[in-house]
């Protein structure tokens, strides 16, 4: 049982790591490998914030949103939105190059080694309810993952900017031509997405932990997330970064010899049976 | 119907640079001698190049785990010849034929989908056989990667040739093994197959309703893309004697897109032109700052993709009107 509650916290962070994804591969049709470098952006906010300058840790967490938001929103008119339209080759390429810059750039920097924080007193430790090892700091993760994956599926159902959010997808230039600033949604969104990456990079700091190759190791994972989940609802993705999460954590623990080989599997035959992903509305995507 | 046959021999037609391509490379082996381990490493990635281009550029599959067919070809090289024999033909034609039967099990991984799904599924297919080899310590060495593997000599007509540490062998036998692949894919891409192919890679919808049978033609196209990139695999294992995880990294199958996308896609000749090209670059850059070489690749990358990467193969174009 403790196990399975380690995999639901893995996968909740998953699911925060990404669901920024989720949206503009699903939403945009862009296929952004660099999601992670905006994770790592994340996760390095906090290390430094918390080592350098002392700042508490959970003061460092809206912080790492911030930055890494503010990352997403100079990033996205500068380099993204030239290539919404391009074929996916240039958008891979381009977003490889991205990964490539940021994980040299981070090494250049900062180091390559490995990166600590130390949690808050009241963040460490486990307790028991009847027989169910908890950990305080997954206990935590999991009720702020669900709370945002709450907010946000109300943000995009029941607020104005999420019918815009979603007329905009739907179809750019009727929504343009409606009156609907799409470049500023679209902004918007991709700031908030890269946000959500760089909170969720903050948060597994400890638990994922961070160096500079955190992007390319961690890429595979956002990937299988949105493209198991499907791309067409944000429940998708959750659902799948917790089957995601609970596999790897549990395939670990009983088969430790095979390791990542269970996800990678997994994710073969899920793809081969349901190309769209597990959850997706019939006749999506292309 | 007769003007349709003639436009269609036209395209296959020899041109003169290609043949330039040819006498160069060939030239190279003479005129160079002492570079012919870096020449080797060229013409290796070459050859991985040049297998990417006929599922990229002809079929219109954008691959991230290309590097599986060159790891599995360079793994299965390198353990035929330390366990079985040290001959290399047999070697070779080991290494391509266990990369193509990967080639044809990954083909039906390709079929549905969309992009995304593929990315995902060739890329996971790559990292499955990562872990495999990462796993399978006892046959593979882990991570310390496949050592003690010793090659026999190359026997031909002419005699038998020793692998030596300069690399002349080896560059004369990697050139070899390139010049047939490529012929083969050249004629490949010309003949009636190679013109379905790109016709499935522009309207894949069209093309199955003219009644081209687009699933087979890509499960063949595909097959023997894993075969040839096997080639280049077995001929890294063959030629340096040693085998290690990071054939099957992903920062090799990226490697070779980009060389491809450098040299330009859909005629054949890109891998080659890019080889050349990144290689020396990576040379020149290394030689500056050899830690931060990645660094610049992404940048190029990323100036590449934003600028028009097809603008890159046609300097005409840099300056004045549009294309």
């Amino acid at each position: 049982m403790t196990l399975l509650f380690d995999g639901i916290a893995y996968g909740m962070l998953l699911f925060v790591l990404a669901v920024g994804l989720a949206v503009t591969l699903g939403l945009m049709n862009f296929i952004n490998l660099a999601h992670g470098a905006f994770a790592m952006a994340g996760g390095y906010i906090t290390v430094l914030l918390m080592n350098r300058l002392g700042v508490p840790f959970l003061a460092t967490l809206p912080l790492a949103f911030l930055g890494t938001a503010l990352i997403g929103a100079v990033l996205e008119p500068l380099l993204y939105r030239h290539l919404y339209g391009k074929p996916h080759l240039d958008q891979v390429l381009f977003s490889i190059g991205l990964v490539f810059m940021a994980v040299t750039g981070v090494d250049f920097i900062i180091g390559s080694t490995q990166q600590n924080i130390t949690l808050p007193a009241w963040l460490q430790g486990r307790f028991d309810i009847s027989w169910i090892g908890i950990g305080k700091y997954r206990l935590f993760i999991i009720v702020v993952c669900a709370a945002l994956a709450i907010g946000l599926q109300w943000m995009l159902s029941n607020t104005r900017f999420g019918s815009q959010l979603r007329a905009s997808v739907d179809d750019p230039r009727v929504a343009g031509g409606l009156g609907l600033n799409v470049n500023r949604i679209f902004l918007l969104t991709f700031a908030v997405g890269s946000g959500l990456a760089g909170l969720g990079g903050a948060l597994g700091a400890e638990i994922l932990g961070l160096d500079p190759t955190f992007p390319l190791k961690f890429m595979i994972y956002f990937l299988i997330v949105v493209s198991v989940g499907g791309t067409t609802t944000l429940t998708g993705p959750l659902l799948a970064a917790l089957l995601l999460g609970i596999a790897d954590v549990a395939g670990k623990y009983y088969v430790p010899k095979l390791g990542a080989f269970i996800v990678y599997t997994l994710m073969i035959v899920i793809l081969l049976v349901r190309p769209q992903g597990l959850f997706a509305r019939a006749g999506g995507g292309k | 119907m007769s003007a349709v046959v003639d436009a269609l021999r036209a395209h296959a037609r020899w041109r003169w640079w290609e043949l330039v391509t040819f006498a160069v490379l060939v030239l190279s082996w003479l005129l160079l001698p002492g570079q012919s381990l870096l020449l080797n490493e060229i013409a290796i990635l070459a050859l991985f190049a040049v297998s990417l281009d006929l599922i990229l550029g002809y079929a219109g599959i954008v691959s991230l785990g290309h590097a599986a067919f060159f790891g599995i070809g360079s793994y299965s090289a390198a353990l035929f010849a330390k366990l079985v024999m040290p001959d290399p033909w047999v070697g070779m034609v080991v290494a391509i034929a266990a990369a193509a039967v990967l080639g044809a099990l990954c083909s039906v991984l390709i079929l549905r989908g969309s992009d995304l799904t593929r990315l995902m599924v060739t890329l996971g297919v790559a990292s499955i056989l990562y872990e495999l080899a990462n796993k399978l310590d006892w046959l593979t060495g882990g991570a310390d990667g496949l050592q003690g593997v010793v090659m026999g000599p190359l026997r031909t007509p002419f005699g038998a040739f020793e692998f030596d540490l300069g690399g002349r062998t080896a560059y004369a036998y990697t050139l070899l093994v390139l010049i047939v692949c490529v012929l083969l894919a050249r004629r490949l891409v010309h003949s009636p197959f190679g013109t379905s192919l790109q016709a499935l890679r522009d309207n894949r919808l069209r093309a199955a309703s003219i009644g081209l049978s687009v699933n087979a033609r890509l499960v063949v196209v595909y097959t023997v893309a894993g075969g040839i990139a096997g080639a280049a695999g077995g001929l890294l294992a063959q030629t340096t004697g040693f085998a290690s995880l990071d054939v099957f990294d992903f920062h090799r199958s990226a490697e070779v897109m980009l060389v491809l996308v450098i040299g330009g896609t859909g005629y054949l000749y890109g891998g080659i032109f890019g080889a050349i090209v990144f290689k020396l670059l990576h040379d020149l850059v290394s030689a500056w700052t050899p830690q931060y070489w990645n660094f610049w690749l992404g940048l190029f990358l990323v100036i590449l993709v934003l600028v028009g990467r097809e603008k890159l193969t046609r300097p005409w174009t840099w300056f004045g009107a549009k294309r």
